[in-house]
């Protein structure tokens, strides 16, 4: 759906996004993430055709966003991360006025708007002014105006941005319930926000892709050990000396913020070992009180952070090996 | 077309803030002071000749008024758009930059049509007690109507290039009046510069209609006049593409 092939922006000298390509299939979620600065934002202003990238190509739903920029923009619905709105129209009027830009049909005018208010949760808001508007619903009235006549590309710049939690998770759901209807590429720093909502993370720093995949198997990849939490009823010497003694365990690490009584820590394991059930056997057979046991996800920012600073042996391999070999 | 959707937006604008009541009170205001006083003028001192003796003076008078109000409703047309960054947006949908343009010059155009009908309203209360020729009068119209829509193409131009609207509309008034002043002192014009120079002067070109004479090479001069500046907005949005700044 959409397919981008080498883009590079220069700005005088500095290079805003150098040599990005990647594509992105109908109906998937997809997240860009990076640190500000990383060339999200200038990706996507290339995809939704506000300026031409220098040198490389994008094609959205087929048309070069190009030489086809008025075809391609037809696809698009954008969130610009700077969302802004005439504040002197009211709600309803302002998605009049981008209906009829986007050129939607007279007919199912009413419809598309009424659709694109309620999934956006503004209706009650239509009869207001955008200018008395708070900051939270100037924000889904951005997304309002974005998803109004179900484009097939949907291209969200931090929609979640300078909302509270609370807006924050209905943002998310409705951004999920656009999956299959739309093929959607959110940007966010914010990584939970990917593991909630995207199919598949593009990772992006300093303009140039750090690595494409799910944030599952990216999870996966980057790690060498797996991590099992325990919490035990038992002393902690004790503990430690007998689950160091089983196969597979590389370190066993006591959490300090531990209640009266329970020994709480993290077991690094060898990957692609799970060990759950063996350390269960053995804490049982101990006849000790075993209070929790689960993986521990190794948190994407974890992930990222070693990505952009090269820590990871994995990621001290150019950055374009990188994408290789998770994109493969 | 596209184009009306982004005039009637504009429009929308003008009348759902004071701009335009401001700027139309402001005007009628000016240009009805300036009939009155140039109609007390004619017939004090016994002007007999209407279109030399009294329309000159209005029209010359009107286009002060013109001079000094359309720069400021063209002043925000891009400039505030730039401002807020509603601009950005405005490129994502699927508009040319033609259609933008022409939608927001055609705005801009229709309130100054409205100014121009409000103040008919001078020479038909006169026409009750005076019947005149209205031939000149027509022409004269016709030529403030020519010389608005120059400024207004011009503003357009000059609110393209900046996003703050106090500099849009005071360079503006440098290109008007410096097109004016073009020619205010001949003898100081080198002679061959000075045949240049009158025929560029946006000014001179108005005076003949003022007289009431429609001269088709004055008509041509103000449609070049609007369609350069026109030209010039457009590829003044073009720059985007290659500069990359919004």
């Amino acid at each position: 759906m959409i397919r981008a092939e080498r883009l590079t922006k220069q700005f005088g000298a500095f290079a805003a996004i150098s040599d990005v390509s990647f594509a992105v299939e109908r109906g998937e979620v997809v997240g860009f993430l990076g640190p500000n600065g990383a060339g999200k934002s200038t990706t996507m202003r290339i995809l939704c055709g506000v300026f031409p990238p220098t040198s490389g190509h994008a094609v959205i739903a087929g048309y070069d966003v190009v030489t086809e920029s008025l075809q391609a923009r037809r696809v698009v619905g954008y969130f610009p991360e700077r969302v802004s709105l005439y504040l002197d129209m009211t709600v309803r009027e302002y998605l009049r006025y981008v209906a009829d830009m986007k050129g939607l049909h007279a007919r199912n005018q009413r419809t598309d708007i009424d659709r694109a208010l309620s999934s956006c949760g503004v209706q009650h808001m239509a009869h207001r002014l955008i200018g008395t508007l708070s900051k939270g619903y100037r924000q889904r009235l951005g997304i309002a105006q974005a998803v109004l006549g179900q484009p097939r590309v949907l291209i969200l710049d931090e929609p979640t941005a300078g909302l509270d939690p609370e807006q924050v998770a209905e943002m998310r759901r409705l951004i999920r319930n656009l999956r299959g209807e739309s093929t959607v590429i959110i940007s966010t720093h914010i990584l939970p926000e990917v593991e909630a909502t995207c199919d598949r993370v593009i990772i992006l720093n300093q303009g140039r892709v750090l690595a494409v995949d799910t944030p599952h198997n990216l999870n996966y990849r980057l790690r060498h050990t797996s991590q099992i939490y325990l919490e035990v009823l038992a002393p902690a010497p004790a503990v430690v000396a007998r689950l160091r003694d089983i196969p597979g365990i590389l370190s066993v690490e006591l959490s300090p913020a531990a209640p009266e009584g329970v020994t709480a820590l993290t077991v690094a394991t060898e990957k692609d070992r799970d060990l759950r059930a063996e350390l269960a056997a053995c804490i049982a057979a101990a006849q000790w009180g075993l209070q929790e046991l689960r993986p521990v996800a190794l948190s994407l920012e974890a992930i990222f952070l070693s990505l952009v600073t090269d820590r990871e042996p994995t990621a001290s391999a150019s950055d374009h090996e990188v994408f290789r070999r998770l994109s493969a | 077309m596209k184009c009306f959707v982004v005039c009637r937006r504009e429009l929308r604008s003008y009348f759902g803030s004071y701009i335009a009541y401001v700027l139309l009170a402001v005007f009628l205001l000016l240009s009805g002071y300036f009939f009155y006083s140039d109609l007390i003028f004619f017939v004090l001192f016994g002007g007999y000749i209407l279109p030399t003796g009294l329309w000159q003076y209005v029209f010359l008078d009107m286009r002060l008024c013109l001079l000094l109000v359309l720069p400021l409703l063209t002043m925000r047309l891009f400039a505030e758009e730039r401002k807020l960054g509603t601009i950005e947006l405005l490129w994502t949908y699927p508009v040319r930059d033609a259609e933008i343009v022409l939608g927001k010059f055609l705005a801009c155009w229709i309130f100054f049509l409205l100014i121009l009908l409000a103040t008919v309203v001078n020479p038909v209360i006169f026409y009750r007690f005076y019947h005149f020729d209205i031939g000149p009068l027509l022409a004269a119209y016709l030529g403030v109507f020519l010389l608005g829509t120059a400024f207004i193409a011009c503003g357009l131009f000059v609110s393209s290039l900046t996003e703050n609207q106090v500099v849009s509309a005071m360079a503006t008034y440098g290109i008007l009046v410096f097109f004016w002043f073009l020619t205010w002192n001949e003898e100081a014009a080198n002679e061959r510069l000075l045949h240049v120079m009158l025929r560029l002067s946006l000014f001179d070109h108005f005076y003949n209609f003022t007289r009431g004479v429609i001269d088709t090479r004055d008509v041509v001069f103000f449609a070049l006049f609007v369609a350069f500046f026109l030209f010039l907005t457009l590829q003044s949005l073009g720059v985007r593409k290659w500069r990359g700044v919004q």
